[in-house]
């Protein structure tokens, strides 16, 4: 199974391709053809108002809700019919909506879980850079308040303390890609600078973000490449100047006036 | 005063028996969602090629192993290829395998027919054990205590302590997640279930050494491990040792102090703990 990763001398497109993809949730049809490319090392933030899809764009390269139609590549390798597992082992890490860390687990067995046998990951073990490589005392390192709380339980950290689990326990298996969804929900405006400050760190680092979120102000700060997402569909694309400038997506798809923006 | 001493020991080692039953029941209910009413099937099955192996071999030991070790490829294929078919449909998986245990029933009519079979344990169980205060006892309801005991430590340390355990209960907590982090649920799931499938054969064995095995034994069984896993918690293996006592011991004092209402005396007190406490006593939230 972990042949699965092509090694990267051969890889010569984008970290991340996504090609008109058509997803359903249920009978819903929320995806209508969507397409965008991430490079290596590279930001891209998706806006959007609240049921436009941003979420099930995250699901959809993650394997957990597949698109119907169109194709999903990750250096080079389709992700079409890849259950969550596999694409996960290949080195797509997700930090989901919600934080979802396990609540009974202690936050060590959280931390400790993608590197766990079942999970033989190749990323895991050989994925990051030289030096650059997590485990559990760099993830506790990077985030200090998570390495005073190791025995307690997932489930009695604060907000900012889980979403900074959530984080480590992705960066464990030593992601390429990282799928961020509303990293910044319910957090205090002192706990979104700080998210805003791993984000720009991981990429330092070499990891590309793919970063959902309502925050505007937090997308725009830290992003390469902005897609604006409104009933399935992409209407806009461009870098955070360009969106800065389109005063009638903002007012239109994200509910701010442009005037704010300034 | 002798009585109720003795009542005690029935209920504790009929409560061994119990959390031998519900604990592999309760795990993967907890992981997989699943309702599995065939479990009590798989106890009796177990419990027949148990005694037949016994039987055979002459080991009690190699029956008891050889029957948990048995129902393994049973519970495997029926979950592989029937179960896994209704999804997360409870009520098609209740029917399904309410089924399934009609079938497997019918097939051990057949096979070792309708007569009550007592699994022979060996000579040095058969003996009875005399307790301080004159109280004579069978061995091997002892041992039976004894071994649960050593199960149910062994199931507590890997469920706890161990890097698989971790993976089962975080499962349990959100497996949508646990596959997203590059775990193979699939595989997990196959784990649990066969732990399930051969802690349900081992018991049918153990315990058709003294409740003897017959046509029906699966479903009285059945409602006892179901009543356990209610008051316990589903999911929780705490909460299949706890519930096991108490379903043993109100069982037990029960059918020796109203014997009329022996039935009630399970079920009434499970009906006022769903009252309050919906989810048992160690289930949780969510």
């Amino acid at each position: 199974m972990s042949n699965a990763t092509p090694s990267s001398a051969t890889m010569s497109g984008p970290l991340l391709r996504v090609a008109d993809i058509h997803t359903y949730y249920g009978d819903s049809y929320v995806l209508q053809g969507v397409s965008l490319t991430l490079q290596k090392g590279q930001i891209a933030a998706i806006l959007g108002r609240n049921g436009m899809g941003k979420t099930t764009l995250i699901r959809s390269v993650a394997g957990l809700t597949p698109p119907r139609a169109g194709e999903i590549t990750y250096r080079d390798m389709s992700l079409r019919g890849k259950p969550p597992y596999v694409i996960a082992q290949a080195g797509i890490s997700i930090v989901p909506q919600g934080r979802r860390i396990f609540r009974s687990l202690s936050v060590r067995e959280n931390l400790l879980l993608p590197t766990s046998v079942l999970a033989r990951s190749s990323q895991a073990r050989n994925g990051g850079e030289p030096g650059q490589r997590w485990d559990f005392d760099e993830v506790l390192k990077e985030f200090p308040q998570l390495a005073e709380r190791v025995n307690h339980s997932g489930g009695s950290l604060s907000g900012g303390e889980q979403q900074m689990l959530a984080i480590g326990r992705a960066l464990m298996a030593n992601p390429k890609l990282i799928l961020m969804d509303e990293p910044s929900e319910g957090l205090s405006p002192r706990l979104v600078l700080r998210v805003q400050e791993i984000m720009r760190r991981l990429r330092a680092r070499g990891h590309a973000i793919l970063l959902v979120e309502q925050n505007l102000e937090l997308a725009l700060s830290v992003a390469d490449e902005v897609y604006v997402l409104s009933a399935g569909q992409f209407v806009f694309q461009g870098t955070p100047a360009d969106l800065a400038n389109a005063t009638q997506v903002l007012d239109q798809h994200l509910g701010v006036s442009g005037a704010r923006m300034v | 005063m002798h009585s109720g001493i003795l009542q005690a020991i029935n209920g504790v080692s009929f409560a061994a028996l119990l959390f031998l039953l519900a604990s592999g029941f309760t795990l993967s209910f907890g992981l997989m969602r699943v309702v599995n009413m065939a479990h009590g099937a798989y106890y009796l099955f177990g419990g027949y090629i148990g005694l037949s192996i016994t039987r055979y071999t002459g080991s009690f030991a190699l029956g008891v192993l050889g029957g948990g070790l048995a129902v393994i490829p049973l519970g495997y294929l029926i979950d592989r290829f029937l179960i896994r078919r209704t999804g997360e449909n409870h009520l098609a998986q209740v029917l399904l395998t309410v089924g399934i245990a009609f079938v497997l029933g019918d097939v051990a009519l057949k096979i070792w027919g309708g007569d009550s079979l007592k699994v022979p344990t060996p000579i040095e169980l058969r003996g009875a054990i005399e307790l301080p205060g004159g109280i004579i006892y069978p061995a091997y309801r002892f041992v039976l205590i004894v071994f649960s005991v050593f199960v149910g430590l062994s199931l507590w340390l890997l469920y706890r302590k161990t890097q698989i355990g971790a993976v089962v209960r975080a499962g349990v907590d959100d497996r949508e997640i646990v596959s997203a982090i590059g775990i193979n649920i699939d595989r997990l799931f196959v784990l649990v279930s066969a732990l399930a499938s051969f802690l349900a054969g081992m018991a049918g064995v153990v315990g058709g050494a003294f409740l003897t095995l017959y046509p029906g034994a699966e479903w009285e069984i059945l409602v006892y491990a179901l009543v356990v896993v209610i008051f316990g918690g589903l999911g929780s293996l705490e909460g299949a040792m706890i519930g096991a006592l108490i379903v043993g011991l109100l069982d037990a004092y029960g059918r020796w102090l109203l014997p009329e209402f022996s039935y009630f005396v399970l079920f009434g007190p499970m009906a006022v703990l769903l009252l309050f406490r919906p989810r048992g006593i160690f289930g949780r939230e969510g």
